[in-house]
């Protein structure tokens, strides 16, 4: 995802003078190829994310379409300030990047993961979260960034996630992307997730269970629409993240239940109200949080018989 | 050649207006309110290139007032200035409307950059409109008027830092050196001596005035006009409460409300009519 984004933001900078990108002080080499086409337009602001947030804002104000860049806490909670006053209250197209959300970088500790941004960004007003699923989803999720008047925030995952899309979706912000259809049950995934659910959408076509999978690219605005009309045509949706269960997808698509009074029941499947204390792998720390497609299989299977 | 009678006049206007309206509105921060009213009528009636017909002229000169407690000051030089009626003010403070303690966003009042009132955040987004001019290839110039206690929030100097590796030399900083911060002095509450040092420490130009000397005002306006590969921070040594001998450099009104009988106290003292 991580190279995605530097090939995408290349492309889109030859293409619109007005974009232009701050990097928090990581990347070395990733941006070469951006600042060959205009190194006027590359920020290095150094470990300064505050800063680096004002100064994005500064810019938005004036006329530009900045991209801010670096790892997910850093551009989210340790900023969250000039997020909200800057970008959001100021209401600037300003486009945030997390990279190495969720579990990503779980070998690094929990300093470094990211497992409440997309709770405290959502509620900014004006701010879309967007987390979209591959590569591929991350090229349209940045096109469509670009064209919104107000600030978006977009987490992605590092590299070697899964390809689900074999070419750029067209993708439209606020509403779902279906992977794969279904019947029985919706698995609603947030992300990096995506390789996850549809295994865990295997294993219950296995037992004969007919599983839809969704992207959910928007956990911000939420397609109500869609979920409308699953809540119609499902008795159980699953939502899925990488991302702790106060304040994400679940969260939000339990709010939307409440508001809207839907018949359907939600499992949700996310970290819990904790830090990470033992060091491991992304992979550890996905088993030891359930995050597994076996572990949401087995869930999804029962709460569907019950 | 500037009239500076005709500005320091202008400042005594000012500062009658904004205690007439602290009073009426119950609106605080009244002696940092005094401290920096010379500082924006340098700007605003000597410096700043800006058109009132065109508030929003790619190539304006932009003004941050970073310490946006001062934002009842801000008010009045604005609408003297001539950006919305004067009349307007008369509302100061009304429920609905937008005259209250710290700037509103551009999109609700002509003639503000940027809306601060949380310290520490107009700086690093006048340091981001300065890299706009420079990708932009426009030649406006930024500013941003901080105070004292402000230099306490770290994003101040991370902001210092990017801008002295970026050379952006179209950025000046004001400090309203009062020397006063909400509860003490700032110089106790957070060791900030030796203030201009600390700026060229960080690669900027630093300059000291008198920030109630309009002529010094002036010159260090004119040395920055003149340009060169750094920022430039105007340390402006400043009274707070200045122009009313009973608010002069006594912390209580950074929260105290003058009184009728005040109001027409200072006014005398100002030479301003009744």
């Amino acid at each position: 995802m991580r190279n995605a984004f530097a090939d995408e933001v290349t492309k889109l900078a030859a293409q619109n003078q007005r974009v232009v990108m701050l990097s928090g002080d990581i990347g070395n080499k990733l941006f070469d190829n951006f600042k060959k086409v205009d190194e006027r337009r590359f920020y290095n602001c150094g470990v300064a994310e505050a800063n680096m947030m004002g100064v994005a804002a500064g810019m938005a104000l004036s006329g530009l379409r900045p991209l801010v860049y670096t790892i997910t806490p850093f551009t989210t909670t340790r900023c969250f300030e000039q997020i909200r006053v800057d970008a959001c209250y100021h209401h600037v197209p300003v486009t945030i990047v997390g990279t190495g959300s969720g579990l990503s970088y779980a070998e690094l500790g929990p300093t470094h993961h990211s497992l409440e941004d997309m709770a405290i960004l959502r509620t900014l007003p004006g701010m879309s979260v967007l987390a979209p699923c591959d590569a591929n989803e991350l090229r349209a999720c940045l096109r469509a960034a670009l064209k919104q008047d107000g600030p978006v925030y977009i987490r992605i995952g590092k590299k070697g996630e899964p390809t689900i899309f074999n070419e750029v979706p067209d993708l439209h912000i606020g509403r779902a992307s279906i992977v794969r259809a279904g019947s029985d049950v919706a698995l609603l995934s947030a992300g990096t997730m995506m390789g996850e659910a549809l295994a865990a959408a295997d294993r219950l076509h296995a037992e004969g269970i007919s599983a839809e999978v969704v992207s959910m690219h928007s956990i911000k605005p939420l397609d109500v629409e869609y979920l409308a009309g699953a809540a119609q045509r499902f008795k159980l949706i699953a939502t899925i993240e990488e991302h702790g269960l106060i304040g994400g997808l679940g969260s939000a698509v339990a709010e939307w239940r409440a508001r809207a009074n839907a018949p359907v029941r939600q499992l949700a499947f996310g970290t819990p109200d904790e830090f990470m204390h033992e060091v491991g792998s992304q992979e550890y720390a996905r088993r030891k949080y359930g995050l597994t497609a076996e572990v949401m299989a087995s869930g999804v299977s029962q709460a569907f018989r019950e | 050649m500037a009239d500076i009678a005709a500005l320091e006049a202008r400042a005594r206007t000012l500062r009658a207006r904004i205690i007439e309206t602290s009073s009426r509105s119950g609106t605080p921060h009244l002696g940092s309110c005094l401290s920096c009213v010379d500082i924006l009528t340098a700007l605003y009636f000597e410096v700043l290139r800006i058109d009132v017909n065109a508030p929003r002229s790619p190539d304006r000169d932009r003004f941050i007032l970073s310490k946006g407690h001062g934002a009842p000051a801000l008010f009045q030089v604005l609408a003297m200035r001539g950006f919305y009626p004067e009349a307007m003010l008369d509302n100061y403070g009304a429920d609905g409307g937008v005259f209250a303690e710290h700037p509103p966003t551009p999109d609700h009042l002509a003639g503000i950059e940027a809306a601060t009132g949380s310290l520490g955040h107009g700086l690093p987004i006048g340091l981001g409109m300065a890299l706009a001019a420079r990708i932009q290839r426009q030649s406006y110039k930024v500013f941003a008027v901080l105070s004292d206690g402000e230099c306490n929030e770290g994003s101040v100097w991370e902001a210092a830092l990017l801008a002295a590796s970026q050379k952006v030399s179209d950025l000046c900083v004001v400090i309203d050196f009062n020397k006063w911060q909400a509860t003490g002095r700032s110089e106790e509450v957070l060791a900030l001596a030796p203030l201009a040092e600390k700026w060229r420490a960080f690669g900027w130009n630093a300059i000291e005035v008198d920030g109630h000397n309009m002529n010094e005002l002036l010159g260090a306006f004119a040395i920055f006009a003149q340009g060169n590969e750094r920022p430039t921070a105007i340390i402006a040594h400043t009274v707070k409460g200045k122009g009313v001998s009973f608010m002069e450099d006594d912390n209580n009104w950074h929260y105290r409300i003058p009184t009728a009988e005040e109001v027409i106290k200072s006014k005398i003292e100002l030479g301003v009519p009744v």
